[in-house]
């Protein structure tokens, strides 16, 4: 599903976040990215629905390669991946649900719809009683399963997630780590960057050190 | 039906946008509003001016007098001459005489003209065309100038067609006026547009994350110009139309004073449509250059 060449990446002027990455990651594949702070796991993860590019090499992703992608045809990509950021991006001037619905609207699907949808997401992640409440309202840990449940929504085949669990307590990251899992489980492709793969038992792991890859 | 439920998702969040700072909204569409009102308050009184001028011209009239020696069938004649011509309409011979007597009824006048030797009055024609044309009132007057004892020709209307030209300038500068707002209510959207924009930053860059196309984001923005021009739109036509209301009898009062009947009227149906029309269409345009700056400003 995504093939990554002999990826480098660097941040101008001179700062080199990846070298020479290679990697094949099948369709359905629950992948974790482990390395240091700064090791270029966030990087990574952003080269697949082109928010960066690289310098070098090429990123495929079901065949496209992205880094070549004109603006034009970006936004279908993205559509097809649920992105959980590491700090969220959360929209704090609208409900829970009406974050939930946003990539559903973006897509276009019908208002009923998207609603019964938006709604089914937010079961998922326990957040249905709280879909009114803005965001601000929520905790650390609901946040973080509201940016779950929008980064899943709309279905998408391949779900990436940068340190979801970052700042949660052992418990509250269990239950998040364990929504992941639940993806993989009905087929959907996951990676997630993250500090402790212990939560992710029978991932595949990537780990990087200073940008590159470890065998 | 997908363009449809996309342009009414946009303006129920554009509305909800309006409705959320309501003293922003207020503030721009009086702005907006106040700079309308000028230019479609200006249109709409050259309008009534315009009619009043009309109405006087309508039956453009010449007065040809002859001279103070001339015989009355020398008058005649030229009556004649005139009827026969396809451009008069009409004519209406005024005897000496009885100009002499109606200005001796009147007051003040009496004792001079009872002091003249003679009576000062000629005969006069009044010429009524049918050609409503100055031009054709010009070429008539000229022509019958030349002709045997006829002291001079004088071209009743000439007021109306001062008017006239008074009215095309005027709406010159209306235009000029609209033109200036106009350009002033693009850049009161463009800027309020950027100013949105800058306070939804994260909203389009989350939106763009998640695969939103540049058109789905702009539709609420130029839906939020659109629907402040029109609101805007609308402040202008209250205030013309308070403003001929609250006028409507001093201007009548004033006018006729001059023997003129001018009774101000609301803006028509079609003008307000060009109205609230033009006022939503610069809004859009405003906003819509603001979105073309801004999204290419933006990095993807
Ligand atoms: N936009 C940027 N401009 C310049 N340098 C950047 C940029 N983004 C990241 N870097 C640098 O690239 C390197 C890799 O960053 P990256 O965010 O990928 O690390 P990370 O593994 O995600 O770290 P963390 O665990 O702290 O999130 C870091 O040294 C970082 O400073
Ligand atoms: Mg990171």
């Amino acid at each position: 599903m995504i093939q990554l060449d002999r990826i480098s990446k660097r941040y101008p002027p001179d700062m080199t976040a990846l070298t020479d990455v290679s990697a094949d990651i099948g369709a359905g594949e629950l992948v974790t990215i482990v390395g240091h702070s700064g090791a270029g796991k966030s990087t990574l993860l952003k080269l697949i629905p082109a928010i960066e590019r690289p310098t070098s090499g090429t990123v495929l992703v079901n065949g496209q390669n992205v880094g070549a992608l004109s603006a034009r045809a970006l936004p279908f990509l993205r559509r097809n991946i649920g992105l959980v950021f590491q700090d969220q991006k959360l929209l704090f001037d609208r409900s829970a649900l009406a974050n939930v619905l946003l990539p559903l609207e973006i897509v276009g699907f019908p208002h009923k719809e998207a609603q019964r949808r938006a709604e089914a997401a937010l079961d998922k992640v326990g957040l249905l009683k709280r879909a009114r409440a803005l965001p601000i309202a929520l905790s650390g840990g609901e946040q973080q399963r509201l940016a779950i449940a929008r980064a899943v929504v709309h279905r998408p085949g391949l779900l990436i997630a940068d340190e979801p669990t970052a700042y949660l307590d052992a418990e509250t990251a269990q239950d998040v780590a364990a929504i992941f899992m639940e993806f993989h489980r009905v087929g959907v492709t996951v990676m997630v960057a993250t500090y402790d793969d212990s939560l992710f038992p029978g991932a595949r792991r990537l780990r990087l050190d200073h940008g590159r890859l470890l065998a | 039906m997908n363009w449809l439920r996309n342009q009414w998702q946009a303006c129920r969040l554009a509305l909800s946008r309006l409705a959320t700072a309501p003293v922003n909204t207020l503030l721009s569409v009086l702005g907006i509003g106040i700079a309308l009102a000028l230019p479609a308050g200006g249109h709409l009184l050259l309008d009534h001016v315009a009619a009043l001028g009309r109405g006087a011209a309508a039956a453009p009239q010449l007065t040809v007098f002859m001279s103070v020696e001339a015989e009355r069938k020398a008058a005649l004649d030229i009556e004649a001459r005139l009827l026969g011509r396809p451009d008069v309409a009409q004519t209406e011979l005024l005897e000496r005489e009885a100009t002499l007597k109606r200005m001796k009824a009147s007051d003040g006048l009496a004792d001079v003209i009872g002091a003249l030797p003679k009576n000062p009055f000629p005969d006069a024609i009044v010429v009524t065309l049918a050609d409503e044309s100055p031009a054709a009132l010009e070429s008539l007057a000229a022509e019958a100038r030349k002709w045997p004892r006829v002291e001079q020709v004088q071209i009743d209307a000439d007021w109306a067609h001062r008017l006239a030209a008074f009215v095309r300038l005027a709406r010159t500068g209306v235009l000029l006026l609209a033109t200036l707002l106009g350009l002033g209510l693009i850049t009161i959207t463009f800027n309020t547009i950027r100013l949105q924009v800058l306070t939804r930053q994260t909203e389009v860059e989350v939106s763009r994350l998640l695969g939103a196309t540049d058109a789905f984001i702009r539709r609420p923005f130029l839906w939020y110009g659109a629907l402040l021009g029109l609101l805007g739109g609308i402040v202008g036509w209250l205030i013309v139309a308070g403003a001929t209301l609250w006028l409507r009898l001093p201007v009548a009062e004033l006018a006729q004073l001059y023997g003129l009947e001018l009774l101000l009227t609301l803006p028509s149906a079609k003008s307000t449509g060009v109205l609230l029309g033009a006022a939503a269409g610069l809004g859009w345009l405003g906003a819509a250059l603001s979105m073309r700056q801004q999204l290419s400003a933006n990095t993807r």
